[in-house]
């Protein structure tokens, strides 16, 4: 189905709600503090010196703005549509993360707060909070699932050298959404002094709408940059999807322009059909988890089940609220892409442009390097490159049978 | 007068707090569960609160997500959980039951279904942790029409304000979570515990029950006379694990050493005067 609103970036309502997602699920002892974090968030965001604050710290801490990067080779490869990476792969820390914790954490000591906790699937919103604790001087715990921390090993190392506490987290799957339980249950126990610096689009209300906020330097920047490029919009935007803040970061600014086709990529893992794969808006449903409705591989007693992905920071059962509506009102269209494609994906841009990717982009390449040959040469393709692949040359070594 | 207000109303009578206690519901199988379901109201619990277990228990602590986890490794399925509650009132017509979980496993089911099925089985109430007031209305009608309460847990950082928002449109009780934290872990003193139940009583004559981390009959009696009834739950849940041999199997003491405990629970409960009156 598919309902024609004035705009699609008027969400979510003051409840939380993006249609029938998102919301404010938690824990009551939790209620009062979600609502000072809005109402601090609604504050600090309407403060000229707060935008100032953040936008300067991007410029010169993270070196926004990250370039808009016609890949020439890949595009020639392809033989079909002109395709461009955002690269925000060479922000400092080496991932988006960083612009959605360096506005938490200049948020939390707006208000106050003097611990910071965060959970982290891949390592890159564990190392982006840790960096900016480190810049501001607050204490850090990283709640991560203890076989993240295995495959991650090199993040792992990073965030204690930046002054980080990486708490392992021995539950449910040991992965990104036991991290996140983990966390959760340390924010329960130390409201007064902590706040939670939550890595996507997801959590209960006001995180999905703050992080995607946050995020949305991508895409302003690369509507700004591909005017001067190509002296108008882009056809088509491509983002892989976890939870799905580089995606919400990149395509946001953008939903209300018609004609511009939207695609976020979820890890489809050994492939849709085995049932290991982390692909909830293909194969999962509406429920409830870590705060928000939206939809979640579960099974059929509505328990959750393990996602499979070998991307650590997609191998999540949900994805962020505002995606599920966008995914149900028909604006943006998801697609998935295996394992497999997304570790041929890495290797071709290593060859053919000298970028080794993450994981988690490999996927929107994947998902590009389909559909590019069948476009004609006056078809823009803007793909976010949210994140670069040092940290994943170990365990794409390993699948590709190269013992390091 | 619903099974729940007859029971308060009885313990009233009797000049004395009650004792809530919570078992995992297939834990840690279906048949032991169920047998240990059944001796609760003999070993003295006046009340029991029975948990729907799921995979990410995001408010409780290590015991209470172990027993889920075994419950959910035993093959535990919502409508088992129903079905021992229907077994249950076949022998048991007084002692109130009240479902607590996630809101997951119940909005899975069918939010008129699983109003209607519950009713249907002899549950009185429902505690549902992460469904605050701001999101229960899609529930609620249904609840309402098949007669369960809501029991709204108030947490030590609710406000006066936001407490008032939770007793509105509450029945049954209200559930007092005594510390800052997951079920299992921190205590907070008695004299804490008297502040807020003060503070609750302002704005509600609905019984307060208080739980999260109550672990000995001593802090169960002493929680007893200061609300009107002291919950237990990782304590003798953790009765249960302990009653589990080197492969996990149960062993033939578990209902009869985890009843002992309740039973000691419930003595100190009923020994402890109150010296507030409600």
């Amino acid at each position: 189905m598919t309902e024609t609103l004035n705009t699609y970036r008027g969400g979510p309502d003051e409840d939380g709600h993006f249609g029938l997602f998102g919301g404010r699920y938690v824990a009551e002892t939790l209620m009062p503090l979600l609502r000072q974090v809005e109402a601090s968030y609604d504050e600090a965001k309407n403060d000229p010196a707060f935008q100032a604050e953040f936008d300067d710290l991007l410029k010169h801490y993270v070196g926004r703005p990250s370039p808009l990067y016609f890949a020439s080779r890949i595009t020639e490869h392809c033989g079909g549509a002109k395709i461009y990476f955002k690269r925000d792969e060479l922000n400092h820390t080496g991932a988006h993360k960083i612009n959605n914790t360096l506005g938490q954490v200049l948020l939390a000591r707006r208000m106050g707060k003097t611990r910071i906790i965060a959970e982290t699937g891949a390592g890159q919103h564990g190392v982006a909070t840790a960096t900016v604790c480190a810049l501001f001087g607050l204490p850090c715990v990283v709640y991560m699932g203890a076989i993240d921390i295995e495959r991650q090993a090199p993040n792992v190392f990073r965030m204690k050298l930046l002054g980080a506490e990486v708490v392992p987290v021995e539950t449910g799957s040991f992965t990104l959404k036991d991290a996140m339980n983990g966390a959760l249950r340390d924010w329960v126990a130390n409201v007064d002094d902590t706040f939670y610096v939550i890595g996507t689009v997801a959590g209960p209300h006001p995180y999905p709408a703050m992080v995607r906020d946050f995020q949305c330097v991508i895409g302003n920047e690369a509507r700004e940059q591909i005017m001067e490029a190509e002296g108008r919009l882009p056809d088509t935007l491509v983002a892989c999807i976890g939870g799905g803040s580089n995606a919400m970061g990149l395509f946001h600014p953008f939903l209300d322009d018609d004609g511009i086709q939207i695609v976020g990529v979820e890890a489809a893992g050994d492939g849709i059909e085995t049932g290991r794969h982390a692909a909830s808006l293909a194969a999962g449903r509406p429920g409830v988890l870590h705060g928000n409705r939206t939809y979640l591989l579960q099974d059929d007693d509505g328990q959750i089940i393990e996602a499979h992905s070998i991307s650590a920071g997609l191998d999540y059962p949900g994805i962020g609220p505002e995606h599920a509506w966008l995914n149900d009102i028909g604006r943006v269209e998801y697609e998935s892409v295996t394992d497999t494609e997304a570790l041929d994906a890495f290797q071709l841009c290593s060859r053919l442009e000298g970028i080794i990717p993450a994981l988690e982009p490999s996927h929107a390449l994947a998902h590009v390097l389909k559909i590019a040959p069948d476009l004609g040469p006056d078809h823009i393709i803007v793909m976010n490159m949210c994140g670069r692949g040092d940290k994943d040359v170990f365990s794409a070594a390993a699948a590709l049978g190269v013992s390091l | 007068m619903s099974r729940l207000q007859a029971r308060f109303e009885a313990l009233k009578s009797e000049g004395r707090g009650g004792l809530v206690t919570f078992v995992t519901a297939g834990d840690p199988t279906f048949d032991v569960s169920s047998e240990l379901l059944a001796g609760l109201p003999g070993a003295g619990a006046d009340i029991i609160e029975l948990g729907m277990p799921f995979t990410d228990p995001m408010a409780d602590g290590p015991s209470i997500e172990l027993a889920s986890g075994r419950a959910l490794a035993g093959g535990q399925e919502m409508s088992k959980t129903l079905a021992m509650v229907t077994t249950f009132r076949q022998v048991d017509a007084d002692t109130p039951i009240v479902l607590m979980g996630y809101y997951n496993p119940i909005y899975n089911y069918g939010l008129e279904e699983f109003a209607r099925d519950a009713a249907g089985a002899g549950v009185d109430g429902l505690i549902i942790v992460d469904l605050p007031p701001e999101e229960e209305d899609e529930f609620s009608v249904f609840s309402k029409a098949a007669g369960i309460d809501i029991v709204r847990l108030i947490a030590p950082t609710s406000t006066d304000d936001r407490i008032g928002t939770l007793v509105e449109n509450a029945s049954g009780f209200l559930y007092y979570v005594s510390v800052r934290g997951i079920t299992g872990t921190r205590s907070a003193t008695a004299d804490e515990i008297a502040q807020n139940v003060a503070r609750i009583r302002k704005q509600t004559d609905l019984p307060v029950a208080v739980g999260f981390g109550i672990r000995t009959p001593e802090q169960a009696a002493e929680v007893a006379t200061v609300s009107d009834a002291a919950v237990v739950g990782s304590a003798i849940v953790e009765h249960v694990a302990a009653g589990l041999d080197g492969n996990g199997k149960p062993s033939a003491g578990l209902v009869s050493d985890t009843l002992a405990f309740v039973s000691d629970l419930s003595a100190a409960v009923r020994n402890a005067r109150r010296d507030v009156a409600p």
